[in-house]
C-alpha cells in the first residue's frame, strides 16, 4: 500500500526549488524597487541598503566568483580559493567533531554508568547549552604562538578545532545520555525487565539494548554537534585570524567590500557549503543506521 | 533510595562538582604556574569581574539589547510563517529546504554582509542576525505544533459543525503552544549567542563580543574571562525569561497540559 | 422518523472505483428508530466504526444512500442533530473539566450564563459536578469518559454515536458506565448508536443489536433483544445481567457472530485471494 508514495518524485522537490528562486527574485525585486538609502526611521535603518555595494547582483556575485583572487597575475579564480578555504575549515571541524563527539561519548557512559556522575555533571553540562560558550574563542588567540604541551608544538589551528570540540561536545552528551536511559524511561517498555530477567549484567545490557535504542536519540545530537563544529570553526578563524579557513576570508573581504562588493559571497556560500556537507555526512552516516530508528511495530 | 537521599544528590552532586571544578582549576593554575593566555585562575577572573562589574554590566546590556530585538523580530516573523505554511502546504514546501538549509549554515557569516547594508555604526547588522537564528527553531516547532491535532479532536471539531476559525482556535492554536514554547526556548539561547558572535565579525565597539576581543588584544585574560561570565549571566537571563513565560497561566501550557 | 436510514452503504477505501481498494463496508441496510438504542458488534475490521463515522458525516460513503432524521449526514451534522462520543474521551487537556462540556456550546454562541447552567446540568447528570474545575488529566480514565458523553449530550442531541466509549475500560467502571448510559437514554429520549466488540455489552445496552462481519464489512444478522426499556433495565442492574434471559441473548449474539466468521472463508476466497486472517 506504501508502494505508490515512494516511487513518486517527492513532492517538496519543485515547491522547494521554488523556494529558492523565489528568494532570489526577492532579492533583485527589493534592490531594484527600493530606494538606494534603505529606509531609515529615526536614526535607525530599518530597511537595508540597496546599492550594489550593500547588495550586489545574484550574476555579479556568480561572476566575480569565476574571476582571479587577487590582481596578481597568477591568481588563482576565486571559487578555487573558496574551495580551499571550505576544505581547510571542514576539515579543521572535522578534527574538533570527532573530538567532541568522542569525549562526549565518553562522558555520556559514564553518566549513564553512574548516578552520582549523572547527578553532579547532568545539570552542568544542560545548562551550558543555554549559554554563550562560543564567547571563548578569542581567548585560544594566543595559544597558537606560545603554547607547547611536552613534545607536541601547539598549532594555531588546533586551537580552532578545540573550539569547534567543544562546542559539539555539549549536544552529543546530552543526547547520547538521554539516549542511553531512555529505556528507563519508558514505563510501557519491557526491555529492561526482559534482560533483567535474562540475567545479564550491565555492560551487556549496555550494548545490546541502551546503545540500539540511543540511535532516535544519538542521530539529530550528532548532526547538531556537527553544525555547531562548523559554526565554531568560522567564528573561531575570525576570532584567532587563523589563516586559511573560510572564517579569515569572510572578514577580510568584508573589509573590502566596498571595492569589490560581490567577492565576500564566495566564502559565505563556501561557508553555507560546509555547514551542509558536514550536516549532509552525519545525515548519511544516520541513513545506514535506520532500522534502529524506530520502535516496535506501533500499536 | 530514599526521597531525601535523592534530592540530596540532586542539588548536593551538581554543587559538589562545581566546587571541585574551580577548587581544582584554581589549584592547577596557580601549582603549574600556568600563564594567564592558557586560562587565568579563577580568583582573578573573580577579581578583574568585581572590579569592573560596571564595564561587564554594561557591555552585557549592549548585546542583550540586540539578542532580545532579534528574538523579538525574529520569533514574529516565524509565528507569521509558520501560521502561512501551516495554513498553505505549498508555502511549507517551498520554505523548507531554506529553513533545513538555515539551520545547518553558519547564519553569523552574514554579519559582514548586513554590517553593509545598515552600516557598521549601528547594531542593526546584530539584530538581524539574531532575528534569522531565531527565526529557525520557532518557525519548525511552531510548525509542527499547529500540525500536531490529535485525529480525536480533529473528529469532534467535525463532528460539532466547528467553523475552520474555531478549529483552529480552540484546538490548533493551543494545542501549538507547548510546541511553540520548546521553540522560544531554544531561540532564546541562540539569540544571546548569535548577537555575540556577530560582534566579532564588526560593526561598533559595543557588546560583549568586543570586550572580550579588546581585552584579549590587550592581553588582559582574567577580564576577558570576567566578560564570558558576563555572557553566561546574559544567557541564562534569556533562558529563565522565556522559561518562565511558560509557566504564566494566561499562556495556556501547564506543563501537565504537554503531550 | 427514522433516526438513521442506510440503504446499500458501501465504503472502499483507497483507489476510486474500487479496483484494488480496500472495501470496508459493502451494501449495508440499517435503520434506526427515534429512541432507539442499536449496537453495531463485530470483530476488528468489521466496518462497525467505519459505518458509525459515515452516520457522523466524519466520512462519506462510496455507495448506497443515507440519511439521518431524513436529512443528509451533512446537513445532520450542520444542524447538530447528534452528538458523540470515541474510544479516547478526546478531552481538550488544557481546558477544565466544565470547559470541555461547554465546547459544543460555545462553538454555537450560547451566552456565558447558558453554557454554564447546562454544564452545570450535565456534570449533575453524570455525577461529577464536585469536578467541574478539575483539569481532564486529573481524572481517572472512566470519569474522563464521563465527561465526554456529557459533553456528547450538551446540545440535547436526538441521537447520540458512540463509538466504543468504553472500551478502554476496565470491566467494573464498564458496567457501572453502562447503567449511566442507560439512566441517560431513558432520560433523554435521544436514539443511540453503540459500536462494541464486547457481547454482554451489547445485549444489556441495546433494545437491537446488528452482527457485522469483516472483509468485507457487512451486516450478518440484526437482532431483537427486548429485555425492557432502558429505565426497566436500568433498575434491575446486576439481577439483569445474570437473568437467564439475559445469558440467552449473549448465546444467540455470539452464535450470530461465529456464524458469521464461519460463513467467511468461502467468500472470501473469491475476494482477490485476501489473507484469511479471520481464522482462530
Amino acid at each position: 500500500m506504501s508502494r505508490p508514495t515512494s516511487r513518486a518524485l517527492p513532492r517538496g522537490v519543485p515547491a522547494g526549488l521554488a523556494g529558492v528562486l523565489a528568494l532570489a527574485a526577492a532579492w533583485e525585486a527589493y534592490k531594484a524597487l527600493l530606494p538606494d538609502d534603505g529606509w531609515v526611521l529615526g536614526d535607525t535603518r530599518i530597511l537595508p541598503r540597496t546599492t550594489d555595494v550593500a547588495m550586489p547582483h545574484l550574476w555579479d556575485m556568480v561572476a566575480r566568483a569565476a574571476e582571479p583572487l587577487t590582481s596578481a597575475a597568477d591568481a588563482e579564480p576565486l571559487w578555487l580559493a573558496t574551495l580551499r578555504g571550505a576544505g581547510s575549515t571542514l576539515g579543521v571541524a572535522a578534527v574538533g567533531w570527532l573530538t567532541g563527539v568522542t569525549v562526549g561519548l565518553l562522558v555520556a557512559v559514564l553518566m549513564a554508568r553512574f548516578l552520582p556522575a549523572r547527578a553532579g555533571l547532568l545539570p552542568w553540562v544542560v545548562l551550558s547549552q543555554t549559554v554563550p560558550l562560543i564567547a571563548i574563542a578569542p581567548l585560544v588567540k594566543r595559544w597558537g604562538s606560545r603554547l607547547e604541551i611536552g613534545a607536541l608544538d601547539w598549532q594555531d589551528w588546533m586551537s580552532v578545532a578545540v573550539i569547534a570540540s567543544y562546542l559539539a561536545f555539549f549536544p552529543v552528551a546530552v543526547g547520547a545520555l538521554r539516549g542511553f536511559t531512555s529505556p528507563d524511561h519508558a514505563s510501557t517498555d519491557v526491555h529492561l525487565e526482559l534482560f533483567r530477567a535474562y540475567g545479564v549484567g550491565w555492560w551487556a545490557t549496555f550494548w545490546r539494548l541502551r546503545v540500539p535504542a540511543s540511535v532516535p536519540f544519538l542521530l539529530p545530537a550528532l548532526r547538531l554537534a556537527a553544525a555547531n563544529a562548523v559554526v565554531g570553526t568560522v567564528v573561531a578563524e575570525v576570532s584567532t585570524g587563523l589563516r586559511g579557513g573560510l572564517g579569515r576570508m569572510i572578514v577580510e573581504f568584508g573589509a573590502s567590500a566596498s571595492a569589490d562588493p560581490a567577492k565576500q559571497w564566495s566564502p559565505i556560500a563556501g561557508a553555507a557549503l560546509v555547514g551542509l556537507a558536514a550536516t549532509g555526512v552525519v545525515a548519511l552516516l544516520g541513513a545506514g543506521l535506520r532500522r534502529y530508528q524506530t520502535g516496535e511495530e506501533a500499536r | 533510595m530514599s526521597r531525601v537521599r535523592e534530592g540530596a544528590l540532586a542539588v548536593g552532586a551538581p554543587a559538589v562538582v562545581g566546587v571541585a571544578a574551580v577548587v581544582l582549576w584554581q589549584a592547577t593554575v596557580t601549582g603549574l604556574g600556568i600563564a594567564a593566555y592558557v586560562v587565568p585562575a579563577p580568583a582573578d577572573i573573580a577579581t578583574e569581574l568585581a572590579a569592573n562589574l560596571q564595564v561587564v554590566a554594561t557591555a552585557a546590556f549592549g548585546t542583550a539589547r540586540n539578542a532580545a530585538l532579534g528574538l523579538l523580530v525574529g520569533t514574529v516573523a516565524a509565528l507569521v510563517a509558520a501560521g502561512v505554511s501551516a495554513a498553505w502546504r505549498l508555502a511549507a514546501d517551498a520554505a523548507n529546504p531554506l529553513v533545513t538549509a538555515t539551520a545547518v549554515v553558519p547564519i553569523v557569516c552574514l554579519a559582514p554582509v548586513f554590517y553593509t547594508m545598515f552600516g557598521t555604526d549601528a547594531q542593526t547588522a546584530r539584530v538581524v542576525v539574531a532575528a534569522i537564528a531565531v527565526f529557525v527553531p520557532v518557525y519548525v516547532n511552531t510548525l509542527r505544533g499547529l500540525r500536531t491535532v490529535a485525529p480525536v479532536h480533529r473528529d469532534l471539531l467535525r463532528a460539532h459543525a466547528a467553523t475552520p476559525w474555531q478549529a483552529t482556535r480552540h484546538v490548533t492554536l493551543p494545542g501549538a503552544l507547548p510546541f511553540f514554547f520548546t521553540g522560544l526556548r531554544v531561540a532564546s539561547s541562540l539569540a544571546v549567542i548569535s548577537a555575540l558572535v556577530a560582534e566579532y565579525f564588526g560593526g561598533p565597539v559595543d557588546g560583549l563580543g568586543k570586550a572580550i576581543t579588546s581585552a584579549v588584544a590587550s592581553s588582559r585574560y582574567a577580564l576577558a574571562w570576567a566578560y564570558v561570565v558576563g555572557a553566561v549571566v546574559t544567557g541564562l537571563v534569556f533562558y529563565a525569561v522565556t522559561t518562565l513565560l511558560e509557566r504564566l497561566p494566561d499562556a495556556g501550557g501547564s506543563p501537565s497540559a504537554r503531550r | 422518523m427514522s433516526a438513521v436510514v442506510a440503504t446499500g452503504v458501501g465504503r472502499v477505501f483507497g483507489p476510486a472505483g474500487g479496483a484494488g481498494g480496500t472495501v470496508a463496508l459493502s451494501d449495508v441496510d440499517l435503520t434506526v428508530a427515534a429512541g432507539e438504542l442499536v449496537s453495531l458488534i463485530g470483530p476488528s475490521g468489521c466496518g462497525k466504526s467505519t459505518l458509525l463515522r459515515l452516520v457522523a458525516d466524519l466520512d462519506t460513503p462510496t455507495s448506497g444512500s443515507l440519511t439521518v432524521f431524513g436529512k443528509t449526514p451533512a446537513r445532520a451534522r450542520a444542524d447538530q442533530d447528534y452528538g458523540i462520543a470515541f474510544q479516547q474521551a478526546g478531552l481538550l487537556p488544557w481546558r477544565s473539566v466544565q470547559a470541555n462540556v461547554e465546547l459544543p456550546l460555545q462553538l454555537h454562541g450560547a451566552s456565558r450564563a447558558e453554557r454554564a447552567a447546562r454544564a452545570a446540568e450535565l456534570l449533575a447528570l453524570v455525577g461529577l459536578t464536585d469536578f467541574a474545575g478539575h483539569r481532564p488529566d486529573q481524572l481517572s480514565g472512566g470519569m474522563q469518559q464521563r465527561v465526554a458523553i456529557a459533553r456528547a449530550l450538551a446540545r440535547w442531541p436526538r441521537l447520540l454515536l458512540m463509538d466504543e466509549p468504553f472500551g478502554a475500560l476496565d470491566e467494573m467502571t464498564r458496567e457501572r458506565l453502562q447503567d449511566e448510559l442507560l439512566k441517560i437514554r431513558a432520560e433523554t429520549g435521544a436514539a443511540v448508536v453503540f459500536v462494541t466488540h464486547s457481547i454482554p455489552e451489547a445485549v444489556y445496552l441495546s433494545d437491537r443489536v446488528v452482527v457485522m462481519t469483516p472483509r468485507p464489512g457487512r451486516v450478518v444478522a440484526d437482532l431483537e433483544i427486548a429485555l425492557g426499556s432502558p429505565a426497566e433495565r436500568a433498575a434491575r442492574g446486576i439481577a439483569l445481567r445474570e437473568d437467564p434471559a439475559f445469558f440467552e441473548r449473549v448465546s444467540t449474539v455470539r452464535e450470530a457472530l461465529h456464524a458469521g466468521e464461519a460463513g467467511l472463508p468461502a467468500r472470501d476466497r473469491g475476494a482477490a485471494g485476501a489473507p484469511d486472517r479471520a481464522g482462530r
